[in-house]
């Protein structure tokens, strides 16, 4: 029964927990943690970036050896970008946002008491609990961290005589890896098996909030996908280890050549990115989830085109699993591929483009209530655009042969899916905090958040364009070595204090947010006055979310606004929870 | 230590946030979704951030006219590249500007007031397909257009008399072969590599000998490679021992060298060096260039072309680099002639 409690001691509430709601928890906050050292890393490089050769007694402090006399070597930059990337993507935007509410919501909003399997999904989190300690272990090791970019293409990190951070910091890494895609796939496969077998009475496929599809469809590709890495990551172990030559062949280095024949870094290339583009979507697609409920919630409205949208998150998940060419229309694959790949690339843009003027046409005509989780959904729907837009760019293989690798990818992809997927998180974290924990967070610091993070988050990214088109390529550890780009100082340098301002301004996220576990205000039942389930659940967490029986599903859940025959607001209030059995005369949509 | 008094700057700033809203009393209980003072507020500041977006396109813009490549592309096939950027360039900044407006002046119009009711719309084939249908056709444009591009750049079976040259990419450093008097490059591979043969090529392959290397000698870098004007190019690629990109910005031109592989490019060069210096893209770019650098006490500089190298590839990535010289024909043939090939090399040796 639901309502019968076990007697649970401090390990199985806090640590060795098997509720959602609890590992939901755990995953945000290890998630903001990890968020932290990598955001903090990004500050430093930028200060290396803007200020070449001064010196920062910040970067000798936290560098050490690497950062001596404060200016950081050639070798910590890369490691900096390296472990800055791999965090942001993996651990904060895959983890600490899919983790987060896909745990929380799929059982609360599809009205399950629990997920399919709550054992599974403790070990998910502790698998993804060790990867990140293995992760940040691997920051301290004396050769250096990973230092080959977030996608370690080989013989640059196969090879410790190629760079140091290719030694011990580069096993760490791929054990990390190893152990985080073990997680994520049984996240995964519990999403999933939630989502099609645990739905409440009347929950019907067609009547999921928009949230859930979103969830489920990214479990869907995660499970596709995230296998590829790991036979990647493991041929890139028997390369490094074991002398296979998957990824290598024909190679002299260090005053010798090696044994390594017939093998092919583009083999590399191919697996990591039949994962890595999809990956972009497990980030965003639940970002776009989270979007879609607040901002129907706070707009008073249905969102506008449900259809449309699932259908275009279908269709943006079955795209998304073949173009992984576009990332290398210039690394000598076959060129027709590379027109393949062009076509199916710019094809995305139909259903993206669909979901931005739905998102729009859903602010048409609202009442829209413009709390802090609203103006990190709108603000995301601002950036889902303009970084989506340069795709058309990238994803053009004539284009993408003089921008490749350049400064303009950066600004693209952190625009469409680095910060999409960030203000889709912060949304969240503001519109279920006090579903996690029954307090509200403080809106005013929500609002003073907000509006450092949009200004500096465009102060940085947009400029960054420009530079791309310069011809600056990324990666560099400094542009002094070429005078073309002394003119690209005074940019980087604007683009440097956007980004410290913006990354300083997340200590009154992390601030509001650890406080208010404590000392928000007691939050109501349904704060935000929305229609989805987890709303009916008691506030105080219980093992099977009701008490008693699980309420019915009679409706779908954007009936915001809606109108009886009178022109009146049926029940004289302007939302219409999901368990509202459908009213005499009324119309279900 | 100093590492963990940085932390705790940190965390004390982090205090004084909580701290300073308390102080002010703004921790207020309210209405719970949002105030109408709050809509009003965040809905003029989303006004606000529109204006700063676009003020920040312009800005980008203009500030960045004169430090982006020359517009004036070095080779035939970045004209087509150059076309194409630009139809697609004017496409995305409509798109861009009209969709930001209609998301900040939504926000900003439909700010929440009491007592006022949504307009209950949850859908409609009309817009739906319109919205479907429009950014349809435009991209099939975009793609077949794209496509076409893209075969006019890669394919290269339609050159006539081209050159051939061969970049050879190591840590940290550019190495080129010129094919010679034959148009065919030897064979090379690194198990070849032995002494002054940095290159690693097979000098029993008949087609080896007459190629005219730029090699690193005595640890002096190679420091320029020289191309024709007007007579089309087929790079071959290699590497010696991880992943390269060898990156033209002034041609459009990029390609990876990739160990174990043979890659190729090719590009006709249509501008000089010379030419390109006088371009006015060019004069107003080193004007800026040359005056930070004077500012700091640097010496001057002339604009040269390129090769960068643009895939990680170690330490040193960040200053991987080989000037390139686009001569007349006539200049380059004599400049090629005084270079020597591998048998008159060997012969010294």
């Amino acid at each position: 029964m639901s309502d019968h409690h076990h007697k649970e001691t401090f390990v199985t509430k806090y640590i060795f927990s098997q509720d959602h709601k609890m590992i939901s928890k755990q995953y945000l906050v290890t998630g903001i943690f990890m968020g932290v050292i990598a955001v903090f890393m990004s500050m430093l490089f930028r200060l290396q970036l803007a200020y070449p050769e001064k010196s920062f007694s910040i970067i000798e402090a936290f560098l050490g050896r690497s950062g001596e006399g404060g200016v950081m070597s050639p070798d910590m930059y890369l490691s900096l970008v390296t472990i800055h990337g791999t965090i942001m993507v993996f651990f904060v935007l895959t983890a600490g946002l899919s983790g987060t509410f896909s745990n929380l919501l799929i059982p609360l909003q599809i009205g399950a008491r629990d997920m399919a399997s709550g054992f599974l999904n403790m070990i998910s989190y502790w698998l993804f609990f060790l990867s990140s300690v293995i992760m940040v272990i691997s920051l301290f090791v004396e050769t250096g961290p990973a230092s080959a970019g977030w996608t370690i293409y080989p013989p640059l990190s196969a090879l410790p005589q190629a760079m140091s951070g290719s030694g011990l910091g580069m096993t760490l890494w791929l054990v990390s890896m190893a152990i985080f895609i073990a997680s994520s796939l049984m996240g995964a496969l519990n999403y999933i098996v939630t989502v099609l077998n645990l739905r409440t009475k009347g929950m019907k496929m067609t009547r999921l909030p928009l949230t859930i599809w979103a969830f489920f469809i990214t479990a869907i590709i995660g499970v596709i996908s995230f296998p590829v890495l790991l036979s990647a990551a493991l041929l890139l172990i028997f390369d490094r280890s074991f002398g296979t030559s998957f990824y290598l062949s024909d190679i002299f280095i260090a005053g010798e050549v090696l044994h390594y024949k017939g093998g092919s870094p583009i083999l590399f290339e191919h697996l990591f990115w039949f994962l890595g583009h999809p990956e972009v979507y497990i980030v965003l697609l639940p970002a776009l989830g989270i979007t879609s409920e607040v901002i129907a919630t706070n707009s008073r409205k249905p969102i506008f085109g449900y259809r449309a949208m699932v259908m275009s998150i279908i269709a943006i998940a079955f795209l998304s699993t073949i173009v992984w060419g576009h990332h290398m229309f210039v690394t000598g694959m076959n060129p027709f591929l590379g027109s393949v790949f062009t076509f199916t690339t710019l094809l995305i843009a139909i259903p993206s483009a669909v979901k931005a003027f739905n998102y729009i046409t859903t602010l048409w005509k609202g009442n829209l209530q413009l709390n802090p989780a609203m103006l990190f959904s709108i603000g995301l729907v601002s950036t889902f655009i303009t970084g989506g837009l340069t795709g058309l760019v990238l994803g053009d293989s004539a284009l993408d042969i003089n921008v490749h690798d350049t400064y303009f990818v950066v600004a693209h992809f952190h625009l469409v899916m680095g910060i999409s997927a960030i203000f889709g998180m912060f949304a969240g974290v503001y519109h279920w905090f006090p579903k996690m924990y029954g307090r509200m967070m403080n809106k005013d610091l929500g609002y003073l958040h907000f509006w450092i993070t949009a200004i500096t988050a465009y102060g940085v990214f947009f400029p960054m364009h420009f530079v791309g088109l310069a011809g600056l390529p990324r990666r560099y550890y400094t542009n002094t070595a070429f005078p073309i780009f002394d003119d690209l100082l005074h940019i980087n340098q604007v683009m440097t204090v956007f980004a410290i301002i913006g990354g300083l301004a997340q200590i009154i996220f992390i601030a509001n947010f650890f406080f208010s576990i404590y000392k928000g205000k007691k939050a109501p039942l349904n704060p935000w006055k929305s229609n989805t389930l987890e709303w009916t659940a008691p506030m105080e967490h219980m093992h099977g979310n009701w008490p008693g029986e699980i309420p019915h599903v009679e409706r779908w859940a954007y009936d915001y606004s809606k109108l009886d025959e009178n022109g009146e607001l049926w029940g004289g209030q302007d939302f219409t929870p999901q368990n509202v059995p459908i009213r005499k005369g009324e119309e279900e949509f | 230590m100093k590492a963990l008094f940085f932390i705790i700057i940190f965390v004390a700033l982090a205090v004084a946030c909580w701290q300073f809203v308390k102080l002010l009393g703004l921790a207020k209980a309210d209405d719970q979704t949002a105030t109408e003072k709050e809509n009003n507020i965040n809905g003029w500041l989303m006004l606000i951030l529109m204006g700063f977006i676009y003020g920040l396109m312009v800005y980008s813009m203009y500030g960045a006219k004169d430090v982006l490549l020359p517009q004036l592309s070095a080779s035939e096939e970045g004209k087509h590249i150059d076309i194409l950027f630009k139809i697609t360039m004017v496409l995305i900044m409509v798109v861009q500007f009209i969709t930001q407006f209609l998301i900040f002046y939504f926000t900003f119009k439909y700010r929440g007031i009491k007592g006022r009711k949504a307009y209950f719309f949850a859908d409609s084939h009309k817009l739906e397909t319109i919205w479907t249908v429009i950014p349809a056709v435009v991209l099939a444009g975009l793609i077949f257009y794209g496509l076409w591009t893209w075969n006019q750049v890669m394919d290269s079976s339609d050159a006539e008399n081209p050159l051939m040259v061969e970049l050879y990419a190591k840590q940290f450093q550019w190495e080129a072969r010129y094919a010679g008097n034959d148009h065919e490059l030897g064979y090379a591979n690194v198990r070849f590599i032995e002494g002054t043969n940095t290159m690693g090529v097979d000098f029993s392959d008949k087609n080896a000998l007459d190629d005219i290397p730029l090699m690193v000698s005595e640890g002096k870098f190679v420091k320029e490679l020289h191309l024709p004007k007007g007579r089309p190019v087929i790079f071959k690629l290699r590497s010696q021992d991880v992943l390269h990109s060898a990156y033209m910005p002034h041609f459009r031109a990029q390609m990876n060298c990739v160990p174990g592989m043979v890659t190729e490019i090719s590009f006709t060069p249509t501008v000089t060096t010379a030419e390109m210096r006088l371009n006015d893209d060019t004069v107003a770019k080193y004007e800026g260039i040359n005056k930070i650098r004077s500012d700091r006490g640097d010496e001057t500089v002339e604009f040269d072309y390129l090769l960068l190298c643009n895939k990680i590839c170690g330490s040193n990535h960040y200053n991987m680099q080989l000037k390139i010289v686009v001569d007349e024909e006539e200049d380059f043939n004599k400049w090629l002639a005084s270079q020597k090939t591998f048998a008159q090399l060997n012969n010294k040796n």
